[in-house]
């Protein structure tokens, strides 16, 4: 999502190259393209004149090292000064604290529209999955159907996210009245949750709040009134990553009245440039704790700083991405995997597997973005996720035979496959042929090291042009990686 | 404009107040003060944060420092007339009613269909019990279409609306297909001969192709069972929201071929001023905008009070 930023910052460090060395001037000139970037990207005014003077300020303080170009220096310099901005001195640990004897209470805020609700139900899902069992509590009396959404929500998370804890949910419906009535109702809603979180023995009890503009005054007060009544162990703002210079004013009420822990950003998969990030981390000086990237309640993430800004100087972001494929898939599975390969005898219920644990880490255009440099190719491709379910239904129409042993498809098989998936036999055809190719690379492969392997992996790409379209294999060029060795030192070896 | 006129005035006769004491924020920052270094900046910061987009603001900004360095400028009166004229400028004269089925050679009418759209929390539900309300009172009858099958709890929603209005749902199963409630929908606006037909559809992020074409199949649906709709497809913006803004007008003209943008949450501190570029980048007029929580609390874009709004200090 950063991509846009990045682009920016590119064009500014270009100017430095080819300099020999950083003089105010240079600095100057390529800062004021930094901070035209940052703007664009939503930063507040503020903020962004003071990220730039502190940049300037730490690279003339440099000693200027020799046989280094000062783009170079200057995107250390201002990497380094992005991660203070937005990560903050401590080494934050993302997460949710939990306190003895419990529950452990969070109170979630924001405007109307920011996601508290979803935000909440992923929270539980995230919590569920550490066996940390949660109450849910709606005390959002004021935007209709609120109630029933955190209802519903509750209870996706207890029924399909994993885990073996439990959620509970605590709503007084009774109390719903339109917005700005009966204000104060939420405080006694929180009140009696918390007590029925005591009795029940919940870990963890998630206040969802109504939506409120930060200068209604009665509704402020009715938020503040909650955290003096039942202390939340933890305020969560939550805000939409969309938001423009206004963060600056909301973020700042709320910490104001209520002071805030950390911060959740929501509707992170979108391409916005998130200025919103380093605004609302500045204003508050609370942590940024997570960001939701998608509609599912799977879809939220730890946030990490350091990854964040290596992502707006366009340098990828392979952790995140390692740290997916190490959930999806596990070692054993993985070492079984590259077994097969090396052996040239994948098949197409292996490349099925394959694909459908890639396919749950996340969209693809948004797994491929984490690559380092392919944020930008991307910018304007679209992804057809649909072709990978074409794909699947065309796996899924192969007898156990065909599925074993690929080499025995023949015209009338292709054609029944057709059929059966409703593609063309043409398709399947194609198909067919880039899954033996792909196998017999994989096995030539096996022998080679990293470097022997990327480079095959271009030969492939380019001379793959009859192969237009992205899913050539979606499985394969990624999930090598992770089979051939464990992600950790995988990740270390490039390092 | 006639729509909203009856009942706003009242509504109206509050705000304007308000908005001479409030939106004098440009007059009061430039009348009788000599143009210098530290205005032209403090005028900088006040676009920039106005969500104007850095282009708008440094090109507005540039044309007052030619200005004031060849002499032609020298008083904020000068730099205020010259920023009226220009922000002027991107709003020309243009129409921003809303618009409504045609009468056929025989007479008859068919229902009017309007398609809301918009991301996730732009606040489409409310912004629609706004215009049904407000429909309503000028005496045209109107039914809903609850296409946000998705959403735990959007279907409740627009009934709580509904009834708080009086006014019919149609509605489909939770997880449903969103297209089929819109056919349904359309069939039960012909059936009863109602004015209007306003469809409410889950919200979606502008990057999710899939989502999009669904909304495109939503759009056509309702095209192939009514002639000439939709007759009015609206996109809701949150005013909150910085220069994505421009990316998801963009991506939803083009999957739905947007007639107006209904910005919302104009009653916080968000200027809104992204629909500034927007317009640059679209042609896409503003015709509403939402002030508030209650189905009274819409108002038709007005440029002037748009603009001045846009250098308040808060």
């Amino acid at each position: 999502m950063f991509e846009r930023l990045s682009e920016g910052f590119q064009a500014a460090f270009r100017r430095l190259k080819g300099q020999d060395r950083i003089t105010e001037n240079n600095v100057r000139e390529s800062m004021a393209d930094v901070r035209s970037a940052l703007l664009e990207a939503d930063v507040h005014y503020a903020v962004a004149n003071d990220f730039c003077e502190q940049v300037v300020k730490d690279a003339l303080g440099r000693e200027v090292i020799k046989n280094v170009d000062p783009g170079q220096q200057m995107v250390q310099i201002v990497h380094e000064s992005l991660v203070r901005l937005i990560g903050g001195e401590q080494a934050a640990t993302p997460g949710v604290p939990r306190v003895s004897p419990g529950p452990t209470v969070i109170m979630m805020c924001g405007l109307q529209g920011s996601g508290k609700t979803t935000t909440c139900g992923k929270l539980a899902a995230y919590l569920k999955k550490r066996g940390r069992s949660v109450m849910l509590a709606a005390a959002d009396l004021q935007r209709p159907a609120a109630v029933e959404q955190l209802r519903t929500v509750a209870e996706q998370v207890e029924k399909d996210m994993p885990g073996g804890s439990q959620v509970h949910f605590h709503s007084e419906p009774d109390k719903v009245a339109a917005y700005g009535q009966a204000v104060g109702a939420a405080i006694q809603v929180c009140q009696s949750a918390y007590r029925k979180a005591q009795q029940l023995g919940v870990d963890t009890l998630i206040l969802d709040t109504a939506g409120r503009l930060h200068i209604n005054d009665e509704l402020m007060k009715e938020l503040a009134g909650v955290k003096s009544a039942v202390p939340p162990h933890q305020t969560l703002l939550v805000v939409d990553a969309m938001t423009g210079q206004d963060a600056v004013n909301s973020a700042k009420s709320f910490h104001e009245r209520l002071h805030v822990d950390g911060a959740i950003l929501t509707k992170f998969d979108s391409d916005t440039r998130g200025g919103a990030a380093l605004t609302v981390r500045r204003v508050t000086g609370a942590p940024i704790l997570f960001i939701g990237v998608g509609e599912k309640l799977e879809a939220l993430e730890e946030f990490h700083a350091d990854r964040i800004a290596g992502r707006i100087l366009g340098m990828g972001d392979v952790v995140s991405l390692v740290e997916k494929a190490q959930q999806e898939v596990s070692e054993a599975d993985a070492a079984k995997m590259a077994e097969k390969m090396a052996k040239g005898q994948l098949t197409f219920d292996d490349f099925l597997e394959q694909m459908r644990s890639l396919r749950r880490m996340g969209p693809m255009k948004q797994i491929l973005g984490m690559l380092p440099g392919v944020g930008s190719m991307l910018k304007d491709v679209t992804i057809d996720e649909k072709e990978l379910d074409r794909i699947e239904g065309m796996v899924h129409s192969m007898t156990k035979e065909e599925r074993e042993k690929p080499s025995i498809f023949n015209h009338s098989r292709r054609k029944r496959v057709a059929k059966g998936s409703g593609t063309k036999v043409e398709e399947v055809s194609k198909m067919v042929t880039r899954f033996e190719t792909v196998s017999k690379l994989m096995k030539s492969m096996s022998g080679m090291g990293l470097r022997g392997r990327m480079s095959a992996m271009r030969d492939l790409q380019a001379g793959g042009s009859e192969m237009a379209g992205m899913p050539a294999l979606p499985g394969f060029g990624m999930k090598k990686s992770t089979a051939m060795a464990s992600p950790k030192s995988r990740f270390k070896k490039r390092k | 404009m006639g729509l909203f006129k009856s009942i706003l005035s009242k509504v109206k006769q509050g705000l304007q107040r308000t908005r001479e004491t409030v939106f004098g924020g440009l007059r009061s920052l430039l009348l009788g003060r000599r143009l210098d270094d530290a205005l032209i900046e403090e005028l900088e910061a006040r676009l920039v944060q106005a969500d104007v987009g850095v282009k708008t603001a440094l090109r507005l900004i540039d044309g007052v420092k030619r200005a004031y360095q060849s002499g032609a400028m020298s008083t904020g009166d000068d730099v205020l007339e010259y920023l009226k004229r220009e922000l002027k400028a991107l709003w020309p004269a243009e129409d921003r009613s809303l618009h409504f089925a045609q009468a056929s050679g025989d007479g008859k009418k068919s229902p009017t269909v309007i398609l809301v759209a918009g991301v996730n929390g732009a606040g489409k539900t409310t912004s629609i019990a706004k215009i049904a309300h407000s429909l309503r009172a000028e005496g045209r009858t109107v039914l809903l279409a609850a296409c946000d099958t998705f959403r735990a709890g959007a279907v409740r929603q627009l009934e709580i609306w509904s009834e708080r209005l009086g006014i019919e749902v149609i509605k489909g199963q939770q997880g449903g297909d969103p297209a089929a409630v819109a056919f349904d929908a359309c069939d039960a606006a012909l059936a009863r001969g109602v004015d209007v037909l306003i469809v409410d559809t889950a919200g979606r992020l502008h990057t999710q192709d899939h989502l999009m074409r669904q909304l495109t199949k939503i759009r056509d649906i309702t095209a192939r069972r009514i002639p000439g709709a939709p007759h009015e497809v609206l996109l809701v913006l949150d005013a909150t929201t910085g220069q994505n803004a421009v990316r998801q007008a963009e991506e939803f003209a083009r999957a739905i071929k947007v007639t107006g943008i209904f910005l919302s949450k104009l009653d916080g501190t968000a200027k809104g001023g992204v629909v500034i570029a927007i317009h640059e980048a679209t042609k896409i007029p503003v015709k509403f905008i939402g002030v508030g929580e209650t189905p009274e609390d819409v108002e038709p874009f007005d440029p002037e009070n748009f603009i001045e709004a846009l250098f308040t200090d808060r």
